[in-house]
C-alpha cells in the first residue's frame, strides 16, 4: 500500500495488528497495537488516534500509554457505540486501521520544575496515564505530584494496579473517590473536585491536567481557580464529535476552535468563555 | 468600485464566440459545466454549448422565494445565482474516500479508488462564487492537512467568470466586498452587453491559459468605450443590492452575544431543514459512512455533505451537544459570520443570498444579525 500517492492522503489509515487485549472494566478493554509496516510514529501524551474497525467506522481514542513504553500504540476503549463496540470485541491478531497521532498534548515538559496535579474523572484517566508515566519517568524534574481520581463506583476504577503501584511510591499522592459505594469500600465517597482543596500543591507553581466528562471538568476548573491556580496553568481535554481529525469535516467545532487540531488539550484561559455556555 | 482597466487585456466576442470558447475548452479535454434550466431553477451541470445556457431567462429572488421569468432579451447570464454552487464539483456531495478488503486470515488492505480525472471548465462563475472557492481552498488546502482529491480537482479547474449585470433580491456581495465584479481568481471574465440586436461579451483575460484559449476564439480588440460601458453595467449592479449586512465589529458582536434572546426567537421559526447549509457555497461540513458487503470482505468509506443543523452532527456518547434549535442556528450563524474569521482569516459568508432565498420560512441572516446589533448584550430570558 505505501506509495507516494497515498502517503499524502490524510484520510488513508495505516494498518495495525492487535497484540495483547486486557479487560479493564465490564465495558472497557485495553488494546495493544503493533504497526504492520514501518515504525509507529512518535506521539505526545494527550494526543489521539482515529481507530477504524473494518466496515463499521472510525472513532477518536486517546493513547493510554506513553510512547516511551513500547513500539506500538496502547488504547483503552469503552464499548459505547457501534464502532467502539466493534473495537472492544477485537481479538489478538486482528487488523485495524489507525490514523494519527492528532491534536495537542498535555504540557508535560512545560510542567518541569512545578507541582503537577492530575484530576481524572472515570475513563478520563486513560488519556492522562501517558502524562503520569512520563512525569514519573523523570520524577526528579517535578515538584509535588498528585493524582486525584473520581469514579462512579468501585467497579469503575480504571488501571487499579497502576494506581496501586503509584500509591506505593513515597513521592506521589494518589487519592481515589467514588460517587456511590457499598460497605466494602473504605475509601472516599464524593465528587473528585472535593479532593482538590485538601491536596498538597502550591497554586502559584502548579500545572493541572484535567480529563473527564465535561460537567466534571467544569467543576474541577472552578475548584482549581478557587484554589488559586491560574487559568493558563489549568489544562482540559475536550471532547466533541469527530469525523476526520484533520480539520476538514467541521464536526468538532467548539466555538472558534477545532477540537481535533487546536485541542483536544486546551489551557483553560483559551476556552473558559466557551465552557460557561450551554450547547456550544 | 474599480474600473475595468484598459491596460489589461480585453477583447470582445459575440455569441458565436462564446460557443467557440466552450468548444475549445471541451476539445482540450475539459468537462465543461455551466448554468442550465432544470426543474424551474437555474442549476449548474454539463453543458454542450449556447443551447444549454438559460438564454432569455432571469430569476426573481426574495426571502424564501425563487422564480424564473422570461427576459425581454436573449441574455445568456441574465440571472443571479441558483440553488447550486461550484462546490458540488470541487467538493462532491458524495465521494468514496477509500476501499478496504479483508482476507481470510483477518488481515486487511486499503486502497484509494481510481478517481475520475475531471479537468473542469466552469462557465459563468460570479465574483462572490470565486470568493467562495477561495474560501474553500483555505479550508481544504491550507490547514495542516490537505484534501488531496479536492486539491487535484481545484488546480485543474479553468474559470470563466461573469460580472453580474443585475443584482438579486437577496444579494449583498457589496457588504461582503466580494462582488459584483470579478477582480481576480479567473482565467477569463465576461461582461455580457446587449444593445438592440447587438449581443457581445467583453472578455478580460486573467491568465496565460486564458490567453491561449482565447487565441482559438474569434474576437476583436476592445476599445475604451466598450470597457467603460462594461464598467458602468457592473456599477449599476452594485447599486442594486437587495440586502445589506453591517460587518463592522460583527465577529465581536456575535461572539459576545451567545446568550442573546434572538437565538430563541429565530429557533421558533427555523425548521432545522439544513437547506441553508446545503446551498451555501462555503459550507464544508461532511460526515462519513462506512459500508461493507454481506460477506464482510469489502468495505468502503464514503464522505457526504453534512449540516450543523442535524441532531447527529454533535452527537457524543449519550446525546447531542447541540440539542436545541437555538444552539444549532447559533452554531451556523456564529460560524459563518464570526468564528470563521478566527479559523481561516476571512468571513465564511460571501453575500450570495442563497441561504435567504432557499430557506423555506425565509429566515434572513442579515436581519438576524441586525436584530442582535439593535439590542446587544441582552441576556437570555
Ligand atoms: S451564508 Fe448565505 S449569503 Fe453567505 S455565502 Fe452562505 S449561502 Fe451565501
Ligand atoms: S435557517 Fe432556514 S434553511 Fe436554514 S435550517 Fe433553518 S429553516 Fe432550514
Ligand atoms: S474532527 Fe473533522 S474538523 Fe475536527
Amino acid at each position: 500500500m505505501p506509495s507516494d500517492v497515498f502517503a499524502a492522503d490524510p484520510f488513508l489509515p495505516d494498518l495495525y495488528r492487535v497484540g495483547k487485549v486486557r479487560r479493564e472494566l465490564a465495558d472497557a478493554v485495553t488494546l495493544e497495537l503493533e504497526p504492520q509496516s514501518g515504525p509507529r510514529p512518535d506521539f505526545r501524551p494527550g494526543q489521539f488516534n482515529m481507530l477504524y474497525a473494518f466496515g463499521v467506522g472510525e472513532v477518536a481514542i486517546s493513547m493510554s500509554a506513553s510512547a516511551r513504553l513500547g513500539t506500538g500504540f496502547v488504547h483503552t476503549v469503552r464499548n459505547a457505540g457501534a464502532v467502539s463496540g466493534a473495537l472492544a470485541r477485537l481479538e489478538p491478531g486482528a487488523t485495524l486501521g489507525v490514523r494519527g497521532p492528532f491534536g495537542t498534548g498535555w504540557p508535560v515538559v512545560k510542567a518541569e520544575g512545578r507541582d503537577v496535579l492530575i484530576v481524572a474523572g472515570g475513563l478520563g484517566l486513560a488519556p492522562l496515564r501517558p502524562a503520569i508515566q512520563d512525569v514519573l519517568a523523570h520524577r526528579e524534574r517535578y515538584g509535588r505530584v498528585t493524582i486525584l481520581v473520581g469514579c462512579r463506583s468501585p467497579h469503575d476504577i480504571l488501571y487499579q494496579h497502576d494506581l496501586e503501584e503509584w500509591r506505593q511510591r513515597l513521592d506521589v499522592t494518589v487519592e481515589v473517590t467514588v460517587d456511590h459505594a457499598g460497605t466494602d469500600w473504605h475509601g472516599d465517597v464524593g465528587f473528585v473536585t472535593t479532593l482538590i482543596p485538601r491536596s498538597p500543591f502550591d497554586p502559584d507553581k502548579t500545572v493541572a491536567m484535567v480529563c473527564g466528562p465535561e460537567v466534571m471538568m467544569r467543576f474541577a476548573a472552578s475548584a482549581l481557580l478557587k484554589a488559586g491556580v491560574p487559568a493558563s496553568e489549568i489544562h482540559l481535554s475536550m471532547e466533541r464529535n469527530m469525523k476526520c481529525a484533520i480539520g476538514l469535516c467541521g464536526h468538532c467545532q467548539f466555538g472558534p476552535t477545532f477540537v481535533c487540531k487546536d485541542g483536544p488539550v486546551f489551557p483553560l484561559d483559551r476556552i473558559s468563555g466557551l465552557l460557561a455556555v450551554q450547547e456550544i | 468600485m474599480q474600473d475595468i482597466r484598459p491596460d489589461t487585456s480585453h477583447v470582445v466576442i459575440d455569441a458565436h464566440g462564446l460557443q467557440c470558447l466552450i468548444d475549445a475548452l471541451s476539445q482540450d479535454g475539459r468537462r465543461v459545466v455551466g448554468p442550465t434550466v432544470r426543474d424551474e431553477a437555474i442549476v449548474y451541470d454539463d453543458i454542450a454549448g449556447l443551447g444549454s445556457l438559460p438564454r432569455g431567462w432571469t430569476d426573481r429572488q426574495e426571502a424564501g422565494r425563487y422564480a424564473l421569468e422570461r427576459r425581454e432579451d436573449e441574455a445568456c447570464f441574465g440571472y443571479v445565482v441558483g440553488p447550486h454552487s461550484w462546490k458540488k464539483f470541487l467538493f462532491p456531495p458524495v465521494e468514496t474516500l477509500w476501499k478496504a478488503r479483508r482476507e481470510d486470515d483477518g488481515t486487511m488492505a486499503v486502497s484509494r479508488p481510481e478517481r475520475p480525472a475531471d479537468r473542469f471548465a466552469f462557465i459563468g462563475v460570479r465574483a462572490c462564487e470565486i470568493e467562495a472557492i477561495a474560501i474553500q481552498d483555505r479550508v481544504f488546502e491550507q490547514g495542516p492537512y490537505t484534501d488531496t482529491a479536492y486539491a487535484a480537482r481545484r488546480s485543474d479547474a479553468f474559470i470563466v467568470a461573469v460580472n453580474c449585470g443585475q443584482a438579486g433580491g437577496t444579494c449583498f456581495c457589496v457588504s461582503m466586498e466580494t462582488g459584483p465584479r470579478a477582480t481576480h481568481g479567473f482565467d477569463l471574465a465576461l461582461t455580457e452587453m446587449i444593445e438592440g440586436a447587438e449581443h457581445r461579451f467583453l472578455v478580460e483575460i486573467g491568465s496565460e491559459e486564458g490567453r491561449s484559449v482565447m487565441a482559438q476564439v474569434p474576437h476583436v480588440r476592445a476599445d475604451e468605450a466598450r470597457i467603460g460601458a462594461a464598467s458602468a453595467i457592473v456599477e449599476r449592479t452594485a447599486a442594486q443590492m437587495g440586502r445589506h449586512l453591517d460587518t463592522d465589529g460583527l465577529k465581536e458582536l456575535l461572539q459576545g452575544n451567545l446568550e442573546h434572546p434572538r437565538w430563541d426567537d429565530v429557533a421558533d421559526r427555523c425548521l432545522t431543514c439544513a437547506n441553508c447549509t446545503m446551498v451555501c457555497p462555503t459550507c464544508f461540513c461532511s460526515t462519513v459512512e462506512d459500508h461493507s458487503d454481506l460477506a464482510n470482505r469489502e468495505a468502503e468509506r464514503v464522505r457526504k455533505w453534512d449540516s450543523c443543523f442535524t441532531m447527529d452532527f454533535s452527537y457524543i456518547h449519550g446525546g447531542s451537544v447541540r440539542a436545541s434549535t437555538a444552539s444549532r442556528y447559533r452554531q451556523w450563524m456564529t460560524h459563518k459570520l464570526a468564528n470563521w474569521i478566527d479559523q481561516f482569516g476571512t468571513s465564511g459568508c460571501v453575500g450570495c443570498g442563497r441561504c435567504i432565498t432557499w430557506c423555506p420560512v425565509g429566515i434572513d441572516l442579515t436581519q438576524e444579525a441586525a436584530a442582535i446589533r439593535a439590542t446587544p448584550g441582552e441576556g437570555r430570558s
